[in-house]
């Protein structure tokens, strides 16, 4: 039978608070990049473009690894926030970290395709009627493309609550602090008799990335319909 | 208004050159598409940048580069309607109308919006998504929420373009209306010289990438007409009508008009072809033509096999366009006294 442990359910708390966070927080950021790639003629467009799609084709792992060694004890940006009694491994915020920066490119693909497909007379007609270029695109662009950035935080909403080989590396696996989801599944599995609940956590987490794929995949195609 | 415009400006292989200044209420800006009328407008607006050169508005420098001024243009206060409206298409139709309201300054605001919403009869309309408007709605939208910006200049880029002709005609009569209600200069930009003659008094021709004259809108259309084999149109501005029988007796200065058709509003404007006018010497005495209008030959000038002789019809003119034989036979002459007859069938209604 499907039953869950109290630890399951600290997981499952815990996959949702890492996922909501890093989708929250990189919205605006994915925003701001996905302008700059598609509005303005800086140099280094590619290199930037490239930089934010490198987690994608990366494994996990491997960006794992690099945030430990940024963020360690003796990493450069550790070592300053250290300082500041803050630490990021083998805690809450590197979960949130590894997890925001895996799902980074699947949001700001997502927003720049639709801020691609908004048609910029909409904007030139709104700076001729007295709106500033900030404010055109705070009430023209952005609720235009408002679709497409849902789409892609509900992309990387999914994208985060799968997140392993990034989390374990720069977070560990602590139950109640750092174990999301599939991390317990990864330690149910390894340990003798724990199959079933692993099974159990599986299906949450099946139903859990479907109905965000739902939502993701409704928010899209109303996006094409428009 | 007075615009001094001096600017230059490469696009690719197309080189834009504007040198001139001028006065006056109603400007048009004629020429063929490709001949850089749509880049002298988004110069002006401030959507273009101008690689160098100034751009003077009723004397507030709005660009000029050995100053290193660029107004942005939410600062110029230049009005631009586009060919194709460019609603927001997530806003409701008063949300776009107040979008530039909202964002004029409040000294600014000498219009109100329900004076504009009721002159171009939009009420029934503001709560209502913009995407299920139709055409010459959508244009009368557009129109709506610039002059709402109270602009010192608006900028029309063919917004006749693309529209059903019935649209077209009432478009005409919504644009009249405004701008003789508000009175904001406009500039507006066509390759039809019907509505140039229709919505402008003076016009700069631009010729590819340069304004190469600068005219009196009627003094273009004499100068298209002796250029091509086209008829002359008579633009006619006439009263309200009045029945006569099962035909309708307008106000046309002091002469009255028979026509055909019946018209509703204040201002009715028609079309006359020059050669619908027929020229007698005397009055004849009985004619199926009901308008037979005692007039002086202003001026005859004759191209090739076209002769075209202008009229003075009481207070108002006309023109008529006859062949070199019948001017000889009538003794056509600048001071002769003839009658021009017109059946009340020839005039189309425009407005």
């Amino acid at each position: 039978m499907f039953f869950l442990q109290p630890s399951d359910l600290d997981a499952i708390l815990l996959s949702f608070k890492v996922a909501c966070t890093a989708t929250l927080l990189a919205t605006p950021l994915g925003i701001g990049v996905a302008y700059l790639l598609v509005h303005t003629r800086i140099p280094g467009k590619t290199l930037i473009e490239g930089l934010v799609n490198l987690p994608l084709v990366l494994p996990p792992v491997v960006i794992g690894y690099l945030l430990l060694v940024l963020f360690g004890r003796h990493g450069w940006i550790g070592a300053w926030l250290i300082r500041f009694d803050i630490q990021i491994i083998f805690t809450l915020t590197g979960a949130i970290i590894a997890s925001a920066v895996v799902g980074f490119p699947l949001l700001v693909r997502s927003i720049r395709l639709g801020m691609e497909s908004v048609d910029t007379s909409a904007q030139r007609a709104a700076r001729t009627l007295g709106a500033s270029a900030w404010d055109a695109f705070c009430t023209i662009t952005l609720p235009l493309s408002g679709r497409a950035i849902f789409a892609g935080m509900t992309l990387m909403f999914a994208r985060s609550l799968g997140e392993f080989g990034a989390t374990i590396i720069l977070a560990g696996n602590i139950p109640g602090v750092t174990q999301t989801i599939p991390l317990a599944i990864y330690e149910y599995t390894s340990s003798p008799g724990g199959d079933r609940m692993a099974l159990s956590l599986c299906l949450v987490s099946i139903l859990l990335s479907f109905v965000v794929l739902l939502a993701s995949g409704a928010a899209s195609k109303s996006l094409v319909r428009k | 208004m007075r615009l001094d415009v001096s600017v230059r400006k490469k696009q690719g292989a197309f080189q834009f050159d504007a040198d001139f200044s001028l006065t006056g209420r109603r400007i048009g800006l004629f020429g063929p598409s490709g001949s850089g009328k749509s880049t002298l407008m988004h110069l002006l607006s401030g959507l273009l940048k101008p690689d160098s050169g100034h751009i003077a508005l009723d004397g507030t420098v709005l660009f000029d580069t050995t100053a290193g001024i660029n107004l942005p243009p939410e600062k110029r206060r230049v009005g631009v309607v586009f060919q194709h409206a460019h609603l927001f298409p997530h806003m409701s139709v008063r949300r776009n109308l107040l979008y530039g309201w909202r964002r004029t300054p409040e000294q600014e605001r000498h219009i109100q919006p329900e004076a504009i919403i009721e002159t171009l009869n939009l009420a029934h309309l503001l709560d209502r998504g913009v995407n299920l408007l139709s055409g010459g709605e959508r244009q009368r939208v557009a129109l709506a929420r610039t002059v709402l910006t109270c602009p010192r200049l608006i900028l029309m880029d063919e917004p006749l373009t693309g529209l059903d002709e019935e649209f077209k005609l009432q478009i005409i009569h919504y644009l009249n209306k405004v701008f003789s209600n508000f009175a904001i200069p406009l500039l507006f930009i066509s390759h039809s010289l019907l509505e140039m003659r229709l919505m402008t008094e003076q016009v700069l021709v631009v010729e590819e990438g340069r304004v190469s004259r600068e005219m009196a809108t009627e003094e273009l259309a004499q100068s298209a007409w002796a250029a091509n084999r086209q008829g002359y149109v008579n633009i006619l501005r006439l009263g309200r009508p009045e029945p006569q029988g099962d035909l309708w007796v307008y106000r046309w200065g002091d002469v009255r008009l028979v026509l055909t058709d019946e018209g509703g509003s204040e201002e009715n404007i028609v079309e006359l072809d020059a050669r619908e006018i027929l020229l007698f010497k005397r009055h004849p005495e009985a004619t199926s033509a009901r308008n037979l209008l005692p007039c002086t030959v202003r001026k005859i000038f004759t191209v090739g096999n076209r002769v075209r002789v202008e009229l003075q019809c009481g207070s108002q003119q006309l023109v008529a366009q006859v062949v070199p034989e019948s001017m000889r036979e009538l003794e056509l002459s600048e001071g002769a006294e003839v009658v021009a007859v017109i059946k009340a069938s020839a005039f189309r209604r425009l407005g």
